[in-house]
């Protein structure tokens, strides 16, 4: 029965995520930005929290009870990005491995690569799925792998590597026999060549890098089950979510300064002008934010999503670069400044498009 | 959360389906046509499948369900204008049924005019029941009523102009319905002054004395009525006689409660009709040989695919906007900005879906030999009554930012 209420424990997860986001990580934004740089004592704290290891079952060092859901997961990934998308990016890498291990990799798998994750200290964790060409889409990679004996061989460039230069391992998507195939490639296996740190329009805080894969060659054990599109659908939505997040900053933001900022007479924000922005503005989140939540349990339910999460991932995306473009708008000449956030919201906006599988599940 | 609808949903779906399909699509375009004419066949079949049914027909007239527990009337019944709409949005709003007119009596009413009123709503022969708010001089400033109510005895004496009255003409000329009056018994006083009227068909001093030709929804009668010197029973009134300063429930302020549950519903209707109009362009495509395909990069996706991916989007967030405000509702809780979200969104969301599927059918999409064009024509009322665009985005604007309307007007 049609019901858009969060239960007890996702609205518990919600507190705990939302009030993190903007005692820790909003604080710290700005100079992540800046420098580049996300403090490690963050991180640690962050980590503390137990994100990651409570979508991790207890027989792999986590303390999850059942599969993780795609619900939970926009919650949470909707929450952190509403403090501040590149820190939550750094801070849920570790899902780049540890999702896509738990849910296409065999027992054996599980057991030698989950409990690297689940130590006391926070391990970052790298995904390769985008290359750096005009038309990339999921679905259609130029990385190849090339099944080769009990090996299976790499080729390809990648791109908005997260971690790529301190993560253990990347998982590596590429065109493969029976479709997308994800494989675990270690870091410093031959073949694998990290290029330099990106440097992005937004996300400044957060490590990027181009790899490139050169006839680097993994034993097939390294291969996570069959396809592994259905993985990236359920990224998607996660990214998606945290467009929302990324909008609800802004939307605060700019409802606030717009209630204090004089203009003819009156606050800003008493003007139609602005005052129907926000509106619009507030409008659009919630229906984003309805159409993730529903992809989302469109998953869960075990539905395929290929349609669900095109529509939302497309809107979600929009809407995040409309509302975060409108939110410096309101702000003016101050909107384009760098003491206020909203200039940095709107570049990390701008990237929703091209995130794919940056974002963690 | 849950996104399933319920096994009540999915039979309220099916039957009104049946009689969208059934009833509606067949005379949808000759009662287009021959604008002024009433569908009377349609009138009784409607009417009798819904003395069955009460709760399940037209608007606001289960707008007040349970307020408690899992109750799901409103969703229920925003569902089931979805479809009717689909069927047809001027028949819909044509369905003999207790109307906006009927949702005030409900919101406000006492037991006894609930009981008079609409306790007997479906016995007898079709009837309707309308709202008149709006005058010549204004619509959505409704502050501005001019129409006067001035006691005498045991009486209330109307006088004043009225347009734009849905089902007005039904109500008042072709059926033994009624029609809810706003008007003022001291124009000097402002809102608290301005209070709702039970006018019954048959009131002397009543009269219709225009029924506006229309752009769309042509099957649906839009009235102007004059009141001179019509008189009703003093307990007629809505609410109370005290003229209270501030804002209260009973009064001005109870009646735009109803569009709490209205607004949904609105948007339901025009959802209903975008819906259509996509279903039917997906249709021709598919005849065609085209397909979408969702999951292609955006330099393989024709401009086509991009089109129809952002229609469906627009629509489904409209719709989900709109569940979730019904959904508020059920559960009790105060759902004004999300009723005026899923209006204003809708609103606009069904004004371009259905405009971009006459664009994108071309020649198909312009003839009225087909559907497209009277779809485009019957969606875009969704954007202006019960509230325009603009005043939607001004109650969603003043929730959102904490001010009352003389801070924001
Ligand atoms: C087919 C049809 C059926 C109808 N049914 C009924 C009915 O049953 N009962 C009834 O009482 N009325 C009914 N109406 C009237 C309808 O509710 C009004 O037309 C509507 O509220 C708009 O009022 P208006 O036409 O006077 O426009 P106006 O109020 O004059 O508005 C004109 C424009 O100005 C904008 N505007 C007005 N005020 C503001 C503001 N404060 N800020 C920003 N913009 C503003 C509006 O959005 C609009 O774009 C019906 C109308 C139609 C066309």
């Amino acid at each position: 029965m049609i019901d858009f209420e969060l239960d007890e424990e996702q609205q518990l997860i919600r507190e705990t995520v939302t009030t993190f986001a903007a005692e820790q990580l909003r604080p710290a934004a700005r100079e992540a930005d800046e420098t580049g740089v996300i403090p490690e004592s963050l991180v640690r704290t962050a980590w503390d929290l137990g994100l990651i290891q409570g979508s991790v079952p207890e027989s792999y060092g986590g303390y999850a009870s059942g599969d993780p859901s795609a619900v939970t997961g926009a919650i949470v990934a909707e929450g952190l990005a509403e403090g501040d998308l590149a820190i939550a990016l750094h801070l849920l890498s570790p899902r780049l491995v540890v999702d896509p291990v738990l849910r296409l990799g065999s027992e054996e798998q599980k057991k030698a690569i989950l409990p690297i994750y689940m130590s006391e200290r926070f391990t970052p964790g790298s995904a390769a799925v985008v290359e750096p060409w005009l038309g990339f889409h999921f679905t259609k990679m130029k990385t190849t792998a090339r099944r080769d004996g009990n090996d299976y061989v790499l080729d390809g460039t990648k791109c908005q590597v997260v971690l790529a230069a301190s993560a253990p391992h990347i998982v590596v998507y590429a065109a493969a026999e029976g479709g997308i195939g994800a494989f675990v490639v270690p870091g410093g296996t031959a073949g694998l060549t990290i290029g330099e740190r990106e440097k992005n329009l937004g996300l400044r805080g957060l490590e990027t890098y181009e790899i490139r894969l050169d006839g680097c060659r993994v034993p097939a054990s390294a291969r996570l089950g069959g396809d592994a599109t259905p993985m990236l659908r359920r990224s998607r939505v996660a990214q998606s979510a945290m467009a929302v997040g990324i909008a609800k900053a802004s939307l605060d933001y700019a409802i606030t300064y717009a209630k204090e900022r004089d203009a003819f007479g009156v606050k800003i924000a008493q003007k139609q002008a602005i005052a129907f922005m926000i509106a619009d503005m507030a409008t659009e989140t919630e229906a984003a934010r309805l159409l993730n939540f529903e992809a989302a349990w469109n998953l869960d339910q075990g539905g395929d999503g290929s349609r669900e999460v095109a529509i939302a991932h497309r809107y979600s995306s929009d809407m995040a670069m409309t509302v975060t473009d409108n939110g410096l708008q309101v702000l003016g000449g101050h909107g384009f400044i760098r003491d206020h956030p909203v200039e940095m919201w709107a570049r990390n906006a701008r990237g929703f498009a091209i995130f794919e599988g940056i974002a963690s599940v | 959360m849950d996104f399933s609808l319920s096994e009540a949903a999915q039979s309220r779906i099916a039957m009104s389906r049946m009689a969208a399909e059934g009833m509606m699509r067949p005379i949808a375009r000759q009662f287009d046509e021959q604008e002024h004419t009433d569908p009377w066949e349609f009138f009784q079949s409607m009417w009798d499948i819904s003395r069955g049914n009460r709760d399940a027909t037209g608007m606001g007239s289960q707008g007040n369900g349970k307020k408690n527990g899992r109750s799901e009337n409103t969703l229920l019944a925003c569902m089931q204008i979805e479809e009717l709409a689909w069927g047809d949005a001027g028949l819909y709003l044509s369905i003999p049924n207790p109307g906006l007119g009927g949702a005030a009596v409900q919101a406000v009413g006492t037991p006894e005019q609930k009981q008079r009123y609409l306790g007997t709503f479906y016995e007898g022969k079709p009837r309707w029941a309308a709202m008149a708010i709006t005058e010549p001089h204004f619509g959505s400033d409704s502050k501005q009523v001019a129409t006067t109510a001035v006691r005498d005895g045991d009486e209330w004496v109307l006088n004043g102009t009225k347009i734009f009255c849905t089902s007005g003409h039904r109500a008042l000329d072709k059926s033994d319905g009624f029609v809810v009056v706003w008007a003022t018994l001291d124009k000097s006083k402002g809102r608290a002054a301005i209070k709702s009227f039970i006018v019954p068909a048959g009131t002397p001093g009543v009269t219709v004395t225009k029924i506006e030709d229309k752009m769309g929804i042509r099957a649906s009668d839009t009235a102007m009525i004059v009141f001179e010197n019509a008189r009703i029973p003093a307990d007629n009134i809505l609410g109370t006689a005290e003229i209270v300063e501030k804002d209260s429930r009973a009064g001005f302020g109870g009646v735009m409660a109803t569009f709490d549950s209205t607004r949904p519903i609105v948007a339901a209707s025009g959802i209903g009709v975008a819906r259509a109009s996509l279903e039917f362009l997906k249709q021709a495509l598919e005849e065609a040989g085209i397909t979408i395909r969702y999951e292609v990069s955006a330099y393989d996706q024709t401009v086509l695919e991009r089109e129809i991916m952002n229609m469906e989007a627009q629509l489904q967030a409209s719709r989900l906007l709109t569940w979730k405000a019904c959904n508020m509702m059920d559960r009790g809780q105060r759902n004004s900005k999300e009723a005026s979200m899923a209006k204003a969104k809708a609103g606009l969301a069904v004004t371009r879906i259905t405009q971009k599927c006459v664009e994108l059918a071309g020649a198909f999409g312009y003839s009225r030999k087909q559907m497209l064009e009277k779809w485009m024509r019957d969606a875009k009322i969704t954007d202006i009554y019960e509230g325009t665009q603009q005043i939607n985005q001004l109650i969603i604007a003043r929730a959102v930012l904490g001010y009352t309307s003389v801070e924001l007007n």
